[in-house]
Order: C-alpha cells, then sequence, then structure tokens
C-alpha cells in the first residue's frame, strides 16, 4: 500500500509539472509523426506486423529448445553461456569476470537488462567505475537519474538542463547549450573512456539460435565500441530475446527501427558471432553471454501473459500512451515505463509491489495499435487487474489476490447476489430510483473532477412495461 | 551455481511449453525489386538524407575520386589495407610524398591504439554489398582491414561495386546464405554516427565517423 502511495505521489508530481508535459508531449508527436511516415503503406504494414508477431511467437514457443541451440552455437564460436536465476546472480557474473581480469573500469552501452539489474549500483559497491556510453544515458549518469524512455533515455531533459549539467561536472569545458558541441564534448570525454576500458557491456536486441549470433542496433557508435575494443566483451541480455533463424532478422530489424524512430535503419546494426579470430587485428579476445531469468520463465506458464515475452523494445507503445505523454517515463517507478512496462514490471516484481500499473492507463488501445509484434496489452492490462483481485490461486502470477479488499470483495458479492434473484433485484432498484435525491453527491476521487451519477426516476425495466413489452 | 541455474531454467521453460500455434508458415512480405539503376538512386537518396556522400566513379579512376575528397577534407593522413582488395590500387594512384599521406598498419590494434585512436584522420575500406532499400554498407571486417577501422578515425570512405548492391536485408541474407557461416563480426553501416538524445535534435559524429564517404563504382 506505502508503494501504491508513493507512486500516486509521484504521478501527482509529474502532472503539476509543467516542464514534463510539454516537452513529452512534443517529442512524443515528433515520434508518432516519423512512425506513421516510415510506414506509408497500412497494408504491408499489417502483413510485416502480422510476420514480426509470428516470429516472436514462434520462438517463444520453443523457447528451452532455443537457448539450448544458442548456447551450443555460442560455445562453439567461442562464446562464454552464463546463466542468472535472479538479478544478484547476473551482478555476481559480471563482477567475477570483472575481476578475474583485474578491471576497475566498465565502458557501458545501452542495456535495458544493466538497469533492471541495477548494475552500476552493484559494481560501484565493488570499487568498480561504470561509464555509461550512450549520450542519452551519459546525460543521466551524470544527473544520477533513470531513464524515462527505453529508445530516448534522456527525453525528459531540455538542452538547457545539459548545457547546465556539464557545466557543473566539467568546468574546464566552456558553456554550451548548442547540441552539436554538447555531443562533441561528449565524444571527446567518451573516447578516452573507450580507449582505456579493459571491459565493455552490452545488451543484446536479438539473440538467433541458429548462428550463435547477438545482434546489436544502435545510431552512435557507442555500442560497436564497447564490443570491439576493450579486450572483454559481456553481453547481458533476457532469456526471451532469442530467435530461431537468421532470416527471422531482417523482417524485425525493419520493425524495429521504423516503429521506434521512423527511422529504415538504424546507423549500425552489429552482429556479433565469435570472440577475435587467430590473425584477427581487434575485437574482443573474450565474449561472455549472462542470460537472465528474473521472472521470465513465470511469466512464460500462462498461455496469455506469455505475449508480453514477444516485446522487441521499440518504445512505440509509451510513444503513443497519452498516459505516459502525460506523466513522463518516472512516474511509474519501474525499470520500463509505459504501457509495456505496466504489464512487463508487475509481473516480474509482483503485483503486491508494482500493482497499481496495470490500473495506469485508460485501456484506449492506442498501444496495442501500433506494437509491431501484436501484443494485445489493454487485454493483459486487465488480465493483469484480474489477477491482482482474484483468489482463487489458479494463476501464476507473482503477487496474485494482494489488490484484494474484504470491502471491494463484499461489495461485489452482495452485488452479483441480488442480480441472480429477480424479486431482490426489483426491489433493490425500486428503491434506488426512490430514494435517488439521497444517495452521496461526492464519491471519493470520482468527484473531484466529474459530477456523481445522477439516477433515473424509473428504472429502465418500469419504463419498458409502461411503453408495452412483455415481461417474458 | 550457474549449471543449476542453467538447468532450472531450462527444466521450468519446457514444463510449461505454451499450447499456442507455433508454425512458422511465412507470410510473404512484399520486397520491392528495383532495377540497378533505380537501386543505386534511392541507395544514394537515402544515405544523403542521413549525411552520409555518395559519389559514383568509374572503376579505372575511382581513386581520382578519393583523392579530390580527401584533399578537400584537408585530411593529413588515410589509413589504408595494403593487404586488403583496394591496397594496390591505391598504392599505385599515390605519389611519394602526396597528401594526404598514405599509413599502413598491419600490427594488432592493441599495439598502436593511440595513434589510431587520437592521430589517424581517415580510413578507407572496401564493402561487401550493399543495401538499396535502408542505404546500408554491408562489412565484414578482415584480418587486414579491421573493424575499428570503419568505426575510430573521424572519416570513413567506403569503395563498393555496383554490382553487390542488393534490394534488401533479406536478400542479402538469403542469397549470400549468411547462416551457413557467420564472420567474427558482420555490419551493417548506414551512414555516419548520430544520435537525437538531446531534445530529439540530430547531431552527427557522437562516438563512431562524423563523415561517411561512398565511392560507388558504376
Ligand atoms: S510492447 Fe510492442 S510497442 Fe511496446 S515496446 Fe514492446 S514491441 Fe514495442
Amino acid at each position: 500500500m506505502q508503494q501504491s502511495a508513493e507512486f500516486h505521489t509521484r504521478v501527482e508530481h509529474a502532472l503539476a509539472n509543467g516542464q514534463i508535459k510539454t516537452s513529452f508531449r512534443s517529442a512524443m508527436d515528433g515520434l508518432m509523426a516519423k512512425r506513421k511516415a516510415a510506414f506509408p503503406d497500412p497494408e504491408a504494414l499489417e502483413t510485416l506486423r502480422f510476420r514480426g508477431a509470428q516470429i516472436r511467437a514462434n520462438s517463444l514457443s520453443k523457447l528451452h529448445e532455443l537457448l539450448e541451440q544458442l548456447e551450443n552455437n555460442c560455445h562453439k564460436n567461442g562464446i562464454q553461456v552464463h546463466w542468472a536465476e535472479r538479478i544478484e546472480d547476473a551482478n555476481n557474473i559480471v563482477l567475477t569476470i570483472m575481476q578475474n581480469h583485474q578491471a576497475d573500469l566498465l565502458i557501458k552501452g545501452k542495456s535495458m537488462v544493466s538497469e533492471e539489474m541495477e548494475l552500476n549500483r552493484f559494481l560501484e559497491q565493488h570499487g568498480i567505475e561504470c561509464i555509461e556510453s550512450d549520450l542519452g544515458e551519459y546525460i543521466l549518469q551524470l544527473a544520477g537519474e533513470p531513464p524515462s524512455h527505453i529508445v530516448a533515455p534522456a527525453i525528459h531533459k531540455s538542452r538547457q538542463q545539459i548545457a547546465q549539467l556539464f557545466n557543473e561536472k566539467f568546468p574546464d569545458i566552456p558553456y554550451s547549450d548548442d547540441v552539436d558541441r554538447l555531443t562533441r564534448n561528449a565524444r571527446e570525454i567518451l573516447r578516452k573512456k573507450f580507449y582505456a576500458a579493459r571491459v565493455g557491456l552490452s545488451g543484446v536486441n536479438f539473440a538467433v539460435a541458429e548462428t550463435g549470433t547477438l545482434c546489436l542496433v544502435e545510431n552512435e557508435g557507442n555500442g560497436r565500441m564497447c564490443t570491439t575494443v576493450p579486450p572483454v566483451h559481456i553481453a547481458v541480455t533476457g532469456i526471451e530475446k532469442v530467435v530461431e533463424k537468421l532470416e527471422h532478422i531482417p523482417p524485425l530489424l525493419k520493425l524495429l527501427c521504423r516503429s521506434a524512430t521512423g527511422q529504415a535503419i538504424t546507423t549500425y546494426f552489429n552482429m556479433i558471432t565469435s570472440p577475435r579470430k587467430q590473425g584477427e587485428k581487434d575485437g574482443p579476445e573474450e565474449i561472455h553471454l549472462v542470460l537472465l531469468d528474473n521472472g521470465r520463465s513465470r511469466i512464460y506458464e500462462d498461455d496469455e501473459l506469455i505475449t508480453t515475452l514477444r516485446c522487441i523494445r521499440c518504445g512505440a507503445c509509451m510513444n503513443h500512451c497519452p498516459v505516459y505523454a502525460r506523466i513522463g517515463g518516472h512516474a511509474y517507478g519501474s525499470t520500463i515505463p509505459g504501457p509495456i512496462g505496466s504489464i512487463l514490471e508487475p509481473q516480474k516484481a509482483g503485483l503486491d509491489k508494482l500493482g497499481d500499473l496495470p490500473s495506469a492507463s485508460t485501456l484506449c488501445g492506442a498501444c496495442a495499435e501500433v506494437c509491431p509484434v501484436h501484443i494485445p496489452i489493454p487485454k493483459l492490462l486487465n488480465r493483469l487487474r484480474f489477477e491482482r483481485t482474484r483468489n482463487d490461486h489458479a494463476g501464476a502470477t507473482l503477487g496474485q489476490s494482494s489488490g484484494r479488499t474484504v470491502m471491494e470483495a463484499g461489495i461485489w458479492k452482495g452485488w452479483s447476489w441480488v442480480h441472480s434473484q429477480p424479486r431482490l433485484y426489483r426491489l433493490a432498484m425500486y428503491i434506488i430510483t426512490r430514494l435517488r435525491k439521497l444517495l452521496p453527491q461526492r464519491i471519493g476521487p470520482w468527484t473531484q473532477v466529474r459530477k456523481a451519477p445522477h439516477i433515473a426516476q424509473k428504472t429502465l425495466h418500469e419504463l419498458a412495461l409502461k411503453e408495452g413489452f412483455n415481461d417474458k | 551455481m550457474t549449471n543449476n541455474a542453467r538447468d532450472a531454467i531450462l527444466q521450468r521453460l519446457q514444463n510449461s511449453q505454451p499450447s499456442f500455434d507455433n508454425s512458422d508458415k511465412s507470410v510473404s512480405v512484399e520486397a520491392p525489386e528495383w532495377p540497378i539503376k533505380e537501386r543505386i538512386e534511392q541507395f544514394k537518396s537515402i544515405l544523403e538524407s542521413v549525411r552520409a556522400e555518395v559519389l559514383l566513379a568509374h572503376p579505372d579512376h575511382w581513386t581520382d575520386t578519393l583523392k579530390s575528397l580527401a584533399k578537400k577534407k584537408q585530411l593529413n593522413n588515410l589509413l589504408f589495407a595494403k593487404k586488403g582488395p583496394l591496397g594496390k590500387t591505391i598504392e599505385d594512384a599515390w605519389d611519394v610524398n602526396e597528401q594526404p599521406s598514405l599509413v599502413n598498419n598491419e600490427r594488432p590494434i592493441s599495439e598502436w591504439k593511440e595513434s589510431l585512436f587520437f592521430h589517424i584522420d581517415a580510413a578507407v575500406t572496401s564493402s561487401r554489398a550493399a543495401i538499396a532499400e535502408t542505404g546500408s554498407l554491408v562489412l565484414w571486417p578482415t584480418e587486414h582491414e579491421p573493424r575499428s577501422w570503419s568505426l575510430v578515425p573521424p572519416v570513413h570512405f567506403v569503395v563498393l561495386d555496383a554490382d553487390k548492391l542488393y534490394n534488401t536485408f533479406a536478400e542479402v541474407v538469403e542469397h549470400e546464405q549468411w547462416q551457413q557461416g557467420m564472420p567474427t563480426n558482420a555490419l551493417l553501416i548506414s551512414g555516419p554516427s548520430k544520435s537525437a538524445d538531446i531534445e530529439q535534435t540530430l547531431a552527427y559524429g557522437v562516438h563512431g565517423p562524423t563523415d561517411l564517404i561512398v565511392i560507388v563504382l558504376t
């Protein structure tokens, strides 16, 4: 319940913050327009989305086989595979690799799984410095804030705020709020880090089982730096990211890039299949792949909720979500915000912890309409609302029934009882319509911004009888 | 520990294998097929829209194009692979004291990382293929043309044979049968490095090259 209160406070703060309102609204409008322009032919888009959904569903349907195949092929290629049940395990795996190489600096590419692991905080507790190298992530690291969008992490910050931040952290560099200048400054600072780091870390967009290939999508080149320059590369990913065949990659890549930012393709698509081979002059000598479960295999148990795992993290659902655009990413309080976050995060953390998120939606359906892999997000939001209050203990969802209250359950019990007894029902309706003036005019938060419902003088049933409709 | 985790995760997944349709009937996603001339046009226009430069050149004279661009950009040096597919042509075309000076280095990068990071102005590499639909170069870096050459120097020249220009990425993967054997690293490069992380405003040259110049041999 405390978490619920915190959530409501965050939302209130966000709603009162004018900058969040303007920066998110204009950014989301821009992203929506770009996505639309990137899919000029609605029919072709539908075929492609159908294909994308099919590929992801197909991969999930044989996930354990594909993971084994991926592991085998990675081993053959020289990539070391590690499995982690929980985030502590994944963190410890990364720490051990760092320690084995006596490395005290980790240069990181953008990885939402490492955010999920809170890897930076963990490694820093062990005396290891982590540097985010994606420009947006780097800005947030300087500011000590989490990302507010999965594709554009620093979207909530204005140019001036960023300039101020650079000026505070690097007083020797002359102040500038010019985007090109800021970018160049970051380039120079981070280049030295790429140069010095002995270990680089990245996420994975797709892992191809058939060839043991790790695919990375990015624009800046920092992902390539992290996976090319340091002698050791660690890739962290969730177990759901695997796809069966290489031929599945082009359609998914197309859907991902166009849905995310409306680009035909990102600047770099980086496919990594092995560490440096004999004779090659660069590339890491060691590659480690960390496969993290952290609740994913539990989500996998439910034939409906499993569709959550199809996600390719394009961010289109948040770009099109009226709630997200209004409250921004931080208000959600979860690693991944927006519609996908509201179905994924409560399942991972438990409905007892993040059970409010599925309710923070108007169920308008915009997310499902744009999702490139057809995740029925509104349906799953509803399902999680149900999971939160059901008490037959028949589901696998963590924190099931945690939102059930005696009063609410009692009211609905009474409601269904009255509705199953015609006489009683009629009597109740008669009384309510006759005593309608006495009903309360203030009903909690509902009437803060609305009028209380107005009850008619007569029930529909009475009116129909009067009009001559037969009761039978 | 790790092994236990592995077995436990796989076991759970196997036990709860979902019951939904897992057929992989391929719906035919329509793919464009352009004649070569249009392919080049599409490739050029989409790359230029992300601020790459694309120049067409005759297979016998492309080094002139390379030279004049390198001079225009006032480069001090140009990294090239003597033993790579372009090596001999470039070497033959350059006079001894001609600017920019040619640099060839066959040692592992770790032995000359500092000069690669802070002193090399530009690199020139070949490309394996390209994709018209998205304006992408396909690179499979080799021991002669290592992967950091297309990443670390601020300017990257790429020489592309127009015959290698495919319509789509799917076509490349299928035609070249990539699943038969992937290289250490395969790359699609579709412009100079860029970011829109500050106020959604595009800035070029974040961590990779600021300039990408493609010379298409037709
Ligand atoms: S749920 Fe769909 S729209 Fe949202 S990030 Fe995932 S793939 Fe994209």
